[in-house]
């Protein structure tokens, strides 16, 4: 066990744990901060997909004690502005279906505005890739991507 | 939407934090309203579908488990329609588990909408002509001068009242014993683009799925099961596991060995290891190799008679041309992207559970059971599903926490892996189909014989297997074989591997005869006009006697499911190293009258990926006993720039309100496989599509 400082949506958290414990369950299971999700816990999927200083991780291979010192960005945290143009351009479209990978869609597509604030498709394929969504919402996260990133910074903002 | 009134979140909190002792109490007998204090706040609850309270906020139940399919949304605009209600004024109440007051609350089989078509335009209407009665009688006017909108009562001298003044009068008049339903050409609600209710708690990370919930003093377990099914425990030893930091016990539980621990993270590393020895059973040495060979052999004799129609063998001896195929389909998985996983809260008077699960009712009756409590000692509380399918009709994953509950005495939350998930799934069953069938000498099919042999359940193996068209002489026989693999519905079940088998084959045979597979597909609908509209409709949306580039093949299919007709047309092309592109699949589709187009061309889309993951990714294989196949590496599903072009077309109909989850489904591998062949003349025979296959040699 270790004693961690996290830095979550800008606050400071104080956490007694196994450094070891991936950050994912640091969230959900030690601070009860469930909008990061469980789904593969290899990597694979980027439902657990958080921010790290701006850029995504997946969170379910990402040992507590590598984010000390990172700006870590939640869902939760993101969606502290609920002006945020990402979120809102994914409630216009309205994306989700079961829902349960969405925030880490999100989290990943926040990441990608942020590198490339008007992403082509194929930059939106080459970052949403690897994020697997069961219920195929895959064409209106397109539509939400683009139309998000018509309309200005989605991050930087309730996270950071 | 109003956020005054109970949403599934508060709910959460109010039974946690109120106890189970209240939260049963909800339930005595003759209780006619779930909720809680209902007289004192003045709320008006004229059935168990809805609730008006006098801020004029109104709760519509919804039975259903939404699982993304939107029932969140579209039950409450059925009540909200016949109401007469400001939409902006309802939220949502999600329903617990309980018989005598809704009725069945499975969620399947597209049956959400369909299935509680009436009852929830009578509940609504029924509440709208109360209302009305209420204002009548505060005016001391006859109720024929008023008349409903929007949330108030109008009187025809121009005063009105909202449904919040009304609902205390309201709540002191009779029911009624009938009402008059509005007329679908004078809905103004229904037919909308209507906003899921729940997308925006999805988009801030609020939303409560099963594994969200939080029970004070909860604990979290994971546990090791059998690789093989069926298989047992003989002995285990959890000692170092249990020197593992954050866990807090090792307990047997039936056929499995749950590691207790602080965190999700700490159990799963407690079963890392845990030495168990298993008896592996009769399955132990069973591949998917032999269940193939099992089938293969069985086909070689005549099955039990499914359905038939004339005589089949005589048409064949008559037939001037036959065409004989086998048809391969294999195990598949739900892949759900929220793991199996349950919350169990087990005292010795009574249990509460909370669950993603399609089928509360069975996970109750399942905690009765184990438990040994009557029903009404058992609470099941509905959460969010991440993903359903079909995987969450069954109650293995709510028998988990209940047995570990008991076993701890305290609340549990138990998740599996994703491993767990995708080695212990109750499977699409993998069948050996032996197609035939049988032309006369203009090219008219006069004969088809489908045998099929396949695991445990005949519904799930031999569903949908009856063809649409009308062949005078028709035989499905089937062999039943046990294999010891769980067997479940997936997502258009029956249909979903069986409509590929049939618009292949009837593809096959329009091929045969030298014809157009629209013109022969259209000229043999006779009997199914519902479906032959779709087809042509389909076709015509996708211009199917346009010529197409070279190279790009097309290809039709149609299937009736779930209450719905579903058209697709795909355009396909394949390159020289075999890869093979979607360029687009038109869909026309006929449910009946519409609810929220928005969500029904969701559910069309999404259809659609789900069954594209099946044709072209991976299948579930088994070797001594056990699934090969663990996460999303080797059990994969359609990435997001692997996604075509989908193009949805709903059918003016004036049919009978079908399903939407499923009917998409079974259309798009026979779609996708007739393009194939059009582009390329290989034909399709065994799913999913390899590598290789596409090849030209």
């Amino acid at each position: 066990m270790a004693s961690l400082k996290l830095s979550i949506n800008g606050k400071s958290r104080s956490v007694e744990v196994n450094p070891e414990m991936p950050l994912l369950w640091v969230l959900r299971d030690v601070l009860g901060m469930t909008g990061t999700k469980f789904s593969c816990g290899r990597g694979l999927c980027g439902s657990c997909t958080v921010l790290l200083d701006g850029e995504a991780a997946r969170s379910c291979v990402t040992a507590a004690e590598y984010a000390e010192g990172k700006k870590i960005t939640t869902i939760e945290g993101l969606a502290e502005n609920k002006k945020n143009p990402l979120l809102k351009a994914w409630i216009a479209e309205d994306v989700p279906q079961c829902g349960y990978c969405q925030p880490g869609q999100i989290m990943t597509a926040a990441a990608l505005l942020q590198l490339n604030p008007r992403p082509a498709d194929a930059d939106i394929d080459a970052a949403m890739a690897m994020s697997p969504c069961r219920c195929g919402t895959y064409p209106r996260i397109r539509k939400a991507i683009k139309r998000a990133s018509q309309a200005g910074p989605t991050v930087g903002q309730g996270g950071e | 939407m109003s956020t005054s009134t109970l949403s599934r979140r508060t709910f959460i909190k109010v039974a946690s934090a109120a106890g189970g002792g209240l939260v049963l109490s909800f339930y005595l007998p003759g209780k006619e309203s779930m909720f809680a204090g209902t007289s004192k706040d003045e709320a008006f609850a004229p059935n168990a579908w809805l609730r008006i309270s006098g801020d004029g906020a109104i709760t519509i139940t919804v039975a259903r488990s939404e699982m993304g399919q939107g029932v969140w949304t579209s039950l409450p605009m059925i009540v909200a329609e016949e109401l007469e209600a400001d939409w902006n004024a309802v939220s949502i109440y999600q329903a617990d588990a309980h018989p005598s007051l809704y009725g069945s609350q499975s969620t399947g089989g597209s049956f959400s909408v369909r299935g509680s078509w009436m009852n929830l335009r009578n509940a609504g209407a029924t509440a709208r002509e109360m209302l009305i009665s209420a204002a009548a009688q505060k005016w001391n006017v006859a109720r024929t001068a008023c008349k409903a909108k929007n949330g108030f009562v109008h009187h025809s001298t121009g005063k009105k009242l909202s449904y919040g003044e009304l609902s205390a009068i309201a709540a002191t008049l009779p029911i009624p014993h009938s009402v008059k339903l509005k007329d679908e050409s004078a809905f103004s609600l229904l037919g909308k683009r209507i906003p899921k209710l729940d997308t925006p708690d999805k988009v801030y990370g609020k939303a409560v799925f099963g594994m969200d919930v939080r029970v004070p003093g909860m604990v979290f377990a994971s546990i090791e099961k059998c690789p093989v099914f069926g298989g047992k425990v003989v002995s285990f030893d959890g000692t170092k596991t249990k020197a593992l930091p954050g866990v807090v016990d090792v307990v047997q539980v039936d056929d499995g060995i749950a590691v207790v621990a602080t965190s999700t993270w700490a159990a799963f590393r407690g079963r890392e290891e845990l030495s168990v020895s298993w008896d592996e059973g009769k399955w132990a040495n069973q591949s998917s190799r032999d269940i193939r060979e099992l089938f293969r052999e069985s086909v070689k004799s005549k099955g039990n008679t499914e359905n038939y129609a004339g005589d089949v063998d005589s048409a064949f001896t008559n037939a001037v041309t036959t065409l004989e195929a086998v048809y391969e389909a294999p195990f598949v998985a739900h892949q759900t992207m929220e793991p199996m996983n349950c919350i169990a809260d087990v005292r010795p008077d009574r249990c509460e559970i909370w669950a993603p699960t399609q089928n509360p009712q069975a996970g109750q009756n399942e905690a009765s059971r184990i438990l040994g409590l009557p029903i009404d000692r058992v609470m099941v509380h509905v959460t969010l599903l991440g993903g359903g399918f079909g995987r969450r009709l069954n109650s293995d994953f709510i028998a988990d926490a209940v047995k570990v509950s008991k076993a701890i005495g305290k609340p549990v939350s138990v998740v599996w892996t994703r491993e767990d998930d995708t080695q212990h799934d109750w499977y699409r069953p993998m069948t050996y189909n032996v197609l035939r069938g049988g032309l006369d000498k203009n090219g008219v099919p006069v004969a088809w014989h489908h045998r099929v042999a396949g695991p445990s359940s005949r519904g799930l193996v031999v569903g949908g297997s009856t063809p649409p068209y009308a062949i005078p002489n028709f035989l499905v026989d089937s062999h039943i074989k046990d294999t010891g693999v769980p067997i479940g519905a997936w997502r258009s079940v029956g249909p979903s591997q069986n409509g590929w088998i049939v618009e292949s084959f009837i593809d096959e045979l329009a091929h045969t005869a030298g014809k157009d597979p629209l013109e022969f597909r259209r000229g043999l609908l006779t009997k199914s006009p519902r479906l032959k509209r779709t087809l042509e409709f389909a076709a015509e949306k996708a211009e199917w006697n346009k010529s197409l580039p070279k190279g790009v093949g097309r290809g039709i299919a149609c299937v009736e499911s779930f209450g719905s007709t579903c058209a697709q047309v795909a355009e396909v092309s394949v390159d020289r190293d075999g890869s093979l592109t979607i360029h687009r699949i038109v869909v026309a589709v006929d449910c009946g009258p519409v609810v929220n187009p928005d969500t029904i061309e969701a559910q069309i889309e999404g259809g659609i990926a789900f069954a594209l993951s099946a044709l072209l990714k991976d299948e579930i294989t088994i070797e001594k006993g056990r699934v090969q196949q663990g996460s999303y590496d080797d059990y994969r599903m359609i990435r997001f720039d692997e996604m075509p072009k989908v193009e949805v077309h709903l059918v003016q109909s004036s049919e009978p309100i079908g399903g939407i989850g499923e009917p998409s489904v079974p259309p798009v591998a026979p779609a996708v496989c007739n393009a194939i062949f059009a582009a390329t003349g290989i034909r399709i025979w065994r799913l999913p599509i390899r590598q290789g296959d596409l090849k030209k040699t």
